[in-house]
């Protein structure tokens, strides 16, 4: 067996994710951005930090009416120690703690980061302060981190934010960030017929007992569950059972000029249909039942793109009875 | 109610597998699993599964996996993004609806594809936890520090629920982990996320399980002795972490107390214990010895991620059918910190 191929991709969404806060959370915003930590009185007396629009316990709504300023110093819950700070996720780049911190007057806890040099300055129970951003925005970010506080010391200012027209304006939005990174294992058959892609072969597979051979197999027969353990050379030329004409431009950067077709292409051989672009005649002429041929890309890869298109062999068109079958 | 059993189970897992995709893990599995059941692929009344697309960050990986049950002509379907323990919940009620009377659970990921302690932060909280990115690992740390500080006891009882674990692995195939560790050997190691050292966190899995339930006379006439669901409930918390009291688990004794788990003597208890308190502070919430806990290891000798919580439900059914035990428990969690526990009570005839 050939050394399976791994395929190298990730997940982000460009600019960020965008989300709508609501009242609530909104209001909890605008406070950070504007230098203070808030919570929500509840119907029972506790204060809930960070507040959420329902009482996390009872279910009643919370409003903006019952919130009261607290902090700005806090406890130490529980901590655990980040040894190794991860690079475009973590605000810090050096060590430090998480931590559950319960603001002074409130009775829940909050999930921030604590600035110290070493696990051995950390304790639950220890008392801690916020040291906030010049830069604040809106977001849990908007403290930079807490660190450590002394009962009875001043508290220390809170950077002024730089003129801005909207700075009085409510947080109706965050924008989140982030990327996950992975190695995607191809398996057997998929880097079986991946390698045939590379060869100008459509490879399928089909498995012991049955005639279905399946062209780009992800390694069972899809009907019964059965593994495709034996090989099948697919040929390149098949009928086109079903196809639209788009006309939506920018679906994707590899998407051709509109108007263009996209079928479903049955290939001889095979007893599923295959996804491809056609080109080489005009949108009009596409029809179902069209005979085709894969045009192969002049450098071949281990990648789908190596077929670029199909295009019509001239053959005559297919009876309907003979794919009626695959639609 | 309608008597629901288990009537076969089969698991695998691997570190890290670089041969086959998830199709190709799957089908020898599910297959496996109806070849015991004695019922005819054709003849499964449901199927259900578990998995969650960021695994491989691709959305609706659960049709592809469908490609390893074999569904045409069509077959009823459904799908939970939750470990398989659920699409095994799932699968029950479709079962006392009467529409069915057997169903197919499985429930796959290969968590080796990304960093799966990062990847699970897109579970938490958007607005006041996702932006700081806690890993699985950092958000389990709070929770066992929390709860040792509450407890009195200390990293040395966690290093004693892994040696505990390693050594009732070794009896374990599927093991990624097993050995005799001693506990000054545990001790030295350094830190992942403090409390919490390497041996204290599961390892990463690629894993597939898959289970097939059968209702009463179907049940009997294919099993000499099935694994009879006697309770089967899930309970959630809020998700805000400085909310929950983090010492205890509320939600599985809650869920322990509507699945009866304390009306009869309980011989065996697999739970889904990804780090070594959460062993400690399960038992306390179903109210087992801790001794009888994990006899396959559990999750810290192989943790199959949208598996490993069907998987201890396999484990006690299989200990019931084989005859080893009578009446067992056995738990699933999902979200951060044991936010969300499902608690089955399996017995014999």
């Amino acid at each position: 067996m050939t050394e399976p191929l791994v395929a190298r991709h990730s997940l982000e969404y460009p600019g960020g994710y965008t989300r709508s806060v609501g009242d609530v959370v909104g209001r909890y915003l605008t406070g950070l951005r504007d230098g203070r930590i808030e919570g929500a009185r509840l119907a029972d007396g506790r204060v809930l930090v960070p507040p959420t629009e329902y009482d996390p316990l009872t279910s009643a709504a919370v409003s903006v009416d019952d919130f009261v300023e607290v902090g700005p110093a806090g406890t130490v819950v529980t901590w655990s120690w980040v040894a190794n700070p991860r690079a475009e996720k973590h605000a810090l780049d050096r060590p430090f703690a998480f931590a559950l911190i319960r603001p002074d007057g409130a009775d829940t806890s909050m999930l921030h980061m604590v600035d110290v040099a070493t696990p051995e300055e950390m304790s639950t129970g220890m008392r801690v302060i916020p040291h906030w951003r010049s830069d604040r925005i809106g977001g849990v970010s908007d403290i930079e981190a807490w660190r450590p506080y002394k009962d009875g010391d001043p508290i220390p200012e809170v950077p002024p934010l730089p003129f801005s027209e909207n700075m009085g304006d409510s947080v109706t939005g965050i924008v989140t960030s982030g990327r996950l990174d992975y190695e995607i294992a191809a398996g057997e058959s998929t880097t079986r017929f991946l390698l045939g892609l590379a060869e100008g072969k459509i490879i399928g597979g089909k498995a012991v007992g049955s005639d279905d051979v399946y062209a780009a197999s992800r390694g069972t027969d899809p009907t019964t569950g059965a593994p495709t353990s034996i090989s099948v050379d697919v040929s390149d030329t098949g009928v086109i059972t079903t196809f639209c004409i788009v006309n939506i431009p920018g679906l994707s950067d590899l998407a051709p000029e509109i108007p263009y077709v996209s079928a479903q292409v049955l290939l001889d051989g095979a007893d599923n249909t295959f996804f491809g672009l056609i080109r080489g005649c005009s949108v009009d002429e596409v029809r179902m039942g069209m005979r085709v041929k894969a045009k192969w890309l002049d450098q071949l890869t281990t990648d789908h793109g190596s077929i670029e298109w199909w295009e019509p062999t001239g053959e005559p068109d297919a009876e309907y009875t003979d794919y009626k079958d695959y639609l | 109610m309608r008597d629901v059993a288990v009537v076969s189970f089969s698991y695998s897992t691997i570190a890290k597998e670089q041969m086959r995709n998830e199709v190709e893990m799957l089908a020898p599995v599910i297959t496996e699993a109806i070849d015991a059941s004695g019922i005819a692929r054709s003849d499964i009344g449901f199927t259900c599964s578990g998995s969650f697309d960021y695994l491989q960050g691709g959305p609706f990986s659960f049709v592809m996996g469908l490609d390893a049950v074999g569904a045409w002509p069509p077959i009823r379907e459904s799908h939970v993004e939750m470990d398989g323990a659920w699409a095994l919940y799932e699968a029950w009620i479709a079962i006392q609806t009467g529409e069915v009377d057997s169903a197919l659970v499985y429930g796959f990921g290969k968590a080796s594809q990304g960093n799966v302690h990062e990847i699970m932060s897109l579970q938490l909280d958007p607005y006041y936890v996702a932006p700081l990115w806690p890993s699985m690992v950092d958000l389990a740390a709070l929770q066992a520090r929390a709860y040792l500080d509450s407890s009195g006891l200390s990293e040395r009882d966690l290093a004693e629920v892994v040696a505990q674990a390693m050594r009732s692995a070794r009896d374990t195939p599927q093991a990624i982990r097993s050995g005799e560790p001693s506990i000054e050997e545990l001790l030295a190691a350094p830190y992942v996320a403090s409390p919490l050292r390497d041996a204290d966190i599961f390892p990463t899995t690629d894993g597939v399980a898959a289970i097939v339930l059968a209702a009463g006379d179907l049940a009997r006439s294919v099993n000499k002795r099935p694994a009879w669901i006697r309770g089967l409930d899930h309970r959630i918390e809020p998700h805000s972490l400085g909310a929950r009291d983090l010492t205890r688990s509320e939600s599985t004794a809650l869920a322990a107390k509507h699945a009866g788990v304390a009306s009869g003597p309980i011989d065996v208890a697999e739970v889904h214990a990804q780090f070594s308190h959460e062993v400690l502070i399960l038992s306390e919430a179903l109210g087992v010895d801790p001794s009888i806990v994990n006899p396959s290891g559990g999750p810290l000798a192989a943790n199959g991620i949208m598996s490993a919580g069907l998987v201890r439900i396999g484990e006690v059914a299989q200990r019931i059918m084989d005859g080893t035990a009578n009446r067992g428990v056995a738990h699933a969690t999902s979200g951060p910190a044991l936010q969300q526990n499902l608690v089955c009570v399996l017995e014999g005839e």
